[in-house]
């Protein structure tokens, strides 16, 4: 009987192919809506979730002025400089720290030529990023002193400038400044904006200063705390040290900002999480829109099949038997704008993922919810037309044309 | 004496109310034993398709009682009367009402499907119904390939296939040409004789009729004349 049922359901379907599609459009686009956007939420997480257990330890970065939105107020703050970061490596709670300058160059080898971040930093930087070498090896603490023009190269830039070849002991030039590469670091991925993490150069903080810009500034401080420290407790501590060194008096506000990397993160993903939500429920209504139509479609197919009606119950259908018919039709029905829903949801994500430089993360569980949803939608808006379908009275329904 | 088949004791049928109320039946009673062959007849709006509805259990009477094997049905709900119909009744009509774009074997099979036969024991059954009525070798046609005829003896194999105590049939030749109808007549009496299937059918034709064995004529709601057939008033 069940069987059956199917068949005739899928017969119906069938029959009627152009119809049934666009009656299960709107559960189709509102399955879809769903998949898309919690597989790429489900992904933008993890990626948060990994940046987040790469940095390992507690990350502060310290940087000079407010961070706020709009243009900035008044006087820039005074920039940082490298005395700013040796006082900061001094303090107890401090187990790394790199100080950052960094500028956007071109960098060329042979006729090869890529434009890219360069970072002037030291070797702990590669320690407090929690980012190993794929090959070859960090700056030496002679080549920091000395400004060597020495270079790590990132995975994007050694892939543009080398390709397949062997990069290590090789001169690229940098804006002009020609650099031994002495390292090329492993392949990180894409950031938490989605930007390319491997596109990037690092040379010794003091060869930037001095050979690429010419000053003395230092750009940000990256802070690795000891495990044993809060964040917190971190933060109060940095904050204190900065502001006797800056001469800020007591009641005048920062003119620099302390960033725990965590904080940041799981910032990100609260807002992915919101705009899931936000989805979610735009999802919920074209599943009710998309129900609708499903409705709407089964009694005119009732109607239409009326005298199919009277013939089924004259040689002894039960009501439950025509009403099991119709529900199941309309259940087969959003089942089928469920499935299509899915798969047109994953595609998407999938694209999705590649565009954003994102894993694909599809969730069985999503997936399994979605196809609940869709049966339950189908059973829902197909009750009504099925139950009109079995109190038929089989004298009239025989005698409709 | 046991039991009548079909018994209408008192029966009326009465549609709407005060001003409106139409007496469809009024007062009837007979009986139908098994294996009978019985033709009716009448005017339209006689209480001929009323009888009939209520003998196959479609429609109840507003008053009296109608027994079915000494089941009162008048005071069956609809799931008990579909399944008197599925297990004892199959139904013949003038427009054939065949299920469209479903083969000759899936309409004989409708009925046993809803008596939760098995496939293969319900195509096996819906064959032999389908050679009964020499249909051999069109299972496959739909209703749409088939003549007025041939969809006819569908029809008839589908009410066989449920193994029916008794067939209803709905002026089974209006829609046919007279030799057709000879035809389904001698396939209807053949089932009548052989299988020993009560036969209950509305005419308005007397060749047709003459092929029952026993005549009621309804007039205005009243049975005004029941004798077996060939006998002179």
């Amino acid at each position: 009987m069940l069987w059956d049922a199917l068949r005739l359901a899928f017969v119906a379907i069938i029959r009627n192919k152009l119809r049934s599609f666009l009656t299960v459009l709107g559960v189709v686009i509102g399955v879809a809506a769903v998949i898309a956007m919690v597989t790429v939420g489900e992904g933008s997480s993890a990626q948060v979730q990994a940046s987040v257990e790469r940095l390992g330890t507690n990350v502060l970065v310290v940087r000079p002025g407010r961070v706020r939105m709009g243009p900035p107020l008044g006087e820039p703050a005074p920039r940082f400089d490298l005395k700013d970061a040796a006082a900061l490596a001094e303090l107890p709670i401090v187990a790394h720290v790199a100080p950052q300058s960094n500028g956007s160059y071109p960098v060329v080898e042979g006729n090869a030529n890529t434009s890219t971040q360069v970072s002037g930093t030291t070797a702990e930087y590669l320690i407090v990023q929690n980012w190993p070498l794929g090959m070859g090896r960090n700056f030496e603490r002679s080549e920091e002193i000395s400004g060597a023009s020495v270079c790590i190269l990132g995975q994007t830039v050694r892939a543009t400038l080398f390709g397949a070849g062997d990069p290590i002991g090789a001169t690229v030039r940098v804006r002009g400044l020609s650099c031994e590469v002495i390292g090329v670091l492993t392949a990180r991925g894409a950031g938490s904006f989605g930007q390319d993490q491997d596109d990037l150069v690092l040379i010794p903080i003091k060869t930037m200063q001095r050979r690429l810009k010419g000053d003395n500034e230092v750009g940000s401080i990256s802070v690795a705390l000891l495990k044993s420290v809060e964040s917190a407790t971190g933060i109060r501590t940095v904050q204190a040290l900065m502001r006797d060194r800056r001469q800020i008096e007591i009641g005048e506000g920062d003119n620099f900002s302390v960033t725990d990397m965590r904080d940041f993160n799981t910032l990100l993903s609260g807002v992915n999480s919101v705009m899931a939500g936000l989805l979610s429920a735009v999802a919920a209504v074209s599943l009710l829109v998309g129900g609708i139509g499903i409705m709407n479609i089964m009694l005119v197919s009732v109607t239409e099949r009326t005298r199919e009606i009277g013939i089924r119950l004259a040689v002894g259908a039960s009501e439950g038997q025509v009403l099991a018919q119709f529900l199941i039709e309309a259940v087969v029905l959003s089942v089928l704008g469920g499935v299509i829903g899915i798969a047109l949801g994953l595609a998407l994500a999938w694209g999705g993922s590649i565009f954003l430089a994102i894993p694909f993360a599809p969730s069985a569980l999503v997936v399994a919810m979605a196809f609940g949803f869709s049966a339950l939608v189908g059973v829902v808006f197909g009750y009504f037309p099925a139950r009109r379908a079995a109190r038929m009275d089989p004298i009239e329904a025989l005698r409709h044309q | 004496m046991a039991a009548p088949l079909i018994a209408f004791r008192n029966v009326s049928r009465v549609y709407g109310s005060g001003e409106a109320e139409v007496r469809a039946l009024a007062d009837v009673s007979f009986q139908i034993a098994a294996g009978e062959f019985v033709a009716i007849m009448g005017p339209s709006g006689s209480g001929k398709s009323t009888a009939m509805n209520i003998i196959g259990c479609l429609d109840r009477p507003t008053f009296g009682e109608y027994l079915f094997k000494g089941i009162a049905v008048q005071g069956l709900g609809q799931d008990a009367r579909a399944l008197l119909r599925r297990h004892a009744l199959g139904f013949v009509f003038q427009g054939f009402n065949l299920l469209p774009r479903q083969s000759a074997l899936e309409n004989v099979e409708l009925p046993l499907i809803y008596k939760g036969m098995p496939g293969p024991e319900r195509r096996a059954r819906a064959r032999e119904a389908l050679r009964k009525v020499g249909l051999e070798g069109r299972e496959g046609h739909d209703p749409s390939q088939l003549s007025g005829g041939q969809q006819q003896r569908v029809a008839i194999a589908r009410a066989l296939a449920g193994q029916p105590t008794v067939i209803l049939a709905d002026e089974p030749t209006g829609n046919l040409d007279s030799a057709r109808g000879q035809e389904i007549m001698q396939l209807l009496q053949a089932l009548n004789r052989q299988e020993g299937i009560t036969i209950v059918m509305v005419t308005h034709e007397d060749d047709i009729a003459r092929h029952a064995k026993r005549l009621m004529v309804f007039t205005d709601g009243r049975l005004t004349r029941d004798t077996a057939v060939g006998e002179r008033v």
